[in-house]
């Protein structure tokens, strides 16, 4: 028993080393006054934080992508919330091969995707802009948010619902009251994951973003400038630290919806 | 069909020809019932014999494909459950996990055009009514499971339902708390004065708490009556095994005559029984049935009672209150019948292996006609 314990604490370990150390590479050489990526490192420096505040197109690119993020984060949670409530609620004709076909995005490859979201647009003669990005990323979101809904909704025991109609409440009044409070967690979640998938899709965005880039393609485009390289890092430092709250954030609503789901069931906590 | 909208106002709760299955699967099978005001009324039987189902019906949680429901004199088919005047106690206790205490007590009052202060006096008559004075702002996730079920149970009765539903509200708990929430629902519902309909597949529960009983089986009820009723003349033969023991003895047919009819049983010689104790359609075969306790035992040397066959004692266990023994009636009959002695002190106590001489009142015994 002890012995394959210790196995495995060398194997996690390695394996979040492997994770993570190139992810620490990003702020150990973002906060190196050099223009080269190398070490040994030459001396600490905020100046490539500085420079992105001058950046101009950065802001912009910026500004897209927040607003393509908020859009399609939005979008997809209401359309994976109503997909979650008709699925665990309702019976009707074709339900699963319906839910199946939601939940393709998920593992079909986002360079098919992008390209067959490319042909449709073109094919309907409509112009590409952020606009067709928020469709992309609506359409890559909706299964990440209709499965977290759907956990979300299965958590919540009907008879809850039951009950507050039983005590005369409308059935607005009972989603308002029980059923949205109780949910509410899950559509945090959903918000966070959704708006931190977007936020660093690059394929979709670069595929239908027209003459307007978002963040990712930004930095892509970075790279053919080295000199521009610590600055980009810079960046990447602080998308990183963005996501990691942002994740965290997901885990702990994500916890309190179990919560939620232990304590309704009516047993003992032990 | 002639729906009439106003029925006997006696009756509280009245269902007529209720039908309902789930796909194909039916659950309630043309069942009529009537609730009398104030009474406290329990539907008993095993699991999936629609006595939920049943209840929901009342509840309006589901709709009935046949038949008709009136509550307090009116029909209630297209009320939904939220304008009946019924409230509903669920099995999981179903209270709201993000509201305290008070909020999910005061629940039902957010429609009212009552006041904060009204509410919160309100609130108070409530908690004190089911034992929970001074737990207004505890976290529902704090409480026990009996604790949870004295919310639920204020939470519906706050309202002041002219009938409350509780769907096998005392099945979570354990014996103890279950033995003294029964007497305390018992209590209750006679201080508040409300019909109470509780569903439960639990007999001592039904037979212990309840004014009437309704017995059902594969979504019919079988019998409606007292628990005295219920256990001493038991209208069918599902009811007379389900609640409590029975011995049953097949038997052949001997005369009929205008009180009586006589039958004969191989063992237990001829037996005369009292027609007001034979239930079914008339058929030609009777199974005849006698609880263990109205067996009892001939003392050794003494003089043998009327009615008495021979026995010999196969199991015996002592259970406190009463002595329970197995007995065959044949060398190579191997079924067990069943006797209790709750006299144990001036009763034989025979062992395992003895042969014992056992007698019987025939006017105890109730009788079936075999489908």
């Amino acid at each position: 028993m002890k012995k394959s314990n210790k196995i495995f604490k060398v194997i996690v370990i390695f394996f979040l080393v492997f994770l993570y150390a190139p992810a620490l590479l990003l702020p150990i050489f973002s906060f190196n006054n050099s223009k080269v990526i190398s070490f040994p490192l030459s001396g600490f420096s905020t100046i490539w934080f500085e420079e992105l505040l001058y950046e101009n197109t950065l802001h912009n690119a910026l500004f897209n992508s927040l607003l393509i993020a908020i859009s399609s984060t939005i979008l997809a949670t209401i359309l994976g919330t109503l997909v979650a409530r008709a699925s665990t609620r309702y019976i009707f004709y074709g339900k699963r091969i319906s839910i199946t076909f939601i939940l393709v995005p998920l593992i079909l490859p986002e360079i098919i995707l992008g390209v067959c979201l490319l042909t449709v647009l073109i094919q309907l003669g409509l112009d590409l802009n952020l606009w067709s990005v928020v469709l992309g990323h609506t359409l890559l979101i909706t299964p990440f948010s209709t499965l977290i809904m759907v956990s979300a909704f299965n958590n919540l025991d009907i008879s809850l619902e039951e009950a507050s109609l039983d005590l005369g409440m409308s059935s607005f009044q009972t989603f308002r009251i029980i059923i949205l409070p109780m949910v509410s967690p899950g559509l945090i979640s959903s918000l966070l994951i959704g708006f931190v998938i977007s936020l660093d899709e690059f394929i979709i965005a670069f595929f239908l973003t027209g003459v307007e880039p978002t963040l990712p393609v930004y930095i892509w485009s970075q790279f053919r400038f080295p000199a521009k390289l610590p600055s980009t890092m810079a960046l990447g430092t602080i998308l990183l630290i963005v996501s990691l709250i942002l994740v965290s954030l997901f885990e702990y609503f994500r916890r309190r919806m179990e919560l939620y789901n232990y304590y309704s069931v009516g047993l003992d906590q032990k | 069909m002639n729906k009439k909208n106003i029925r006997n106002p006696e009756k509280i709760v009245d269902l007529i020809s209720i039908k309902k299955s789930f796909d194909k699967i039916i659950a309630v099978n043309n069942v009529s019932l009537g609730i009398k005001e104030g009474e406290f009324f329990s539907l008993l039987g095993p699991s999936g014999c629609g006595k939920t189902t049943l209840l929901r019906i009342i509840a309006g949680f589901e709709k009935p494909e046949n038949g008709d429901v009136f509550i307090n004199g009116k029909n209630v088919n297209s009320v939904e459950p939220n304008n009946r005047p019924t409230n509903m106690v669920f099995q999981n206790y179903a209270i709201f996990p993000h509201l305290n205490v008070s909020e999910n007590v005061g629940y039902g009052l957010r429609n009212t055009s009552l006041n904060k202060d009204e509410i919160a006096q309100k609130i108070e008559e409530a908690l004190n009514l089911v034992g929970l004075e001074g737990y207004h702002k505890r976290a529902s996730s704090a409480l026990s499971g009996g604790q949870r079920q004295r919310v639920a149970l204020a939470r519906a009765l706050i309202l002041k339902p002219r009938v409350l539903l509780l769907d096998e509200p005392l099945s979570a708990l354990d014996k103890n708390l279950r033995e003294q929430m029964q007497f305390e629902l018992r209590q209750l519902q006679k201080s508040v004065g409300i019909t109470f309909v509780l569903v439960t597949h639990d007999q001592t529960e039904a037979l212990t708490m309840s004014d009437r009983v309704g017995v059902m089986f594969n979504g019919k009820v079988d019998q409606v009556a007292s628990p005295e009723e219920i256990y001493n003349k038991p209208q069918t033969k599902r009811v007379a095994s389900f609640i409590g023991n029975m011995n049953f003895f097949e038997t052949q047919y001997l005369e009929k005559k205008s009180k009586t009819i006589s039958v004969s049983h191989k063992d237990l010689g001829n037996i005369k029984l009292l027609k007001s104790n034979i239930f079914g359609v008339d058929k030609s075969k009777l199974t005849i049935g006698i609880r263990p306790e109205n067996f009892k035992i001939n003392n050794k040397n003494g003089k043998k009672q009327p009615k008495s066959f021979n026995a010999k004692v196969v199991e015996k266990s002592f259970m406190g209150d009463t002595m329970l023994y197995g007995i065959n009636l044949r060398e190579n009959d191997h079924h067990t019948y069943r006797i209790s002695i709750s006299d144990i002190k001036n009763t034989p106590s025979p062992n395992i292996g003895e042969e014992i001489s056992v007698y019987f009142q025939e006017d105890d015994i109730v009788a079936y006609y075999e489908e």
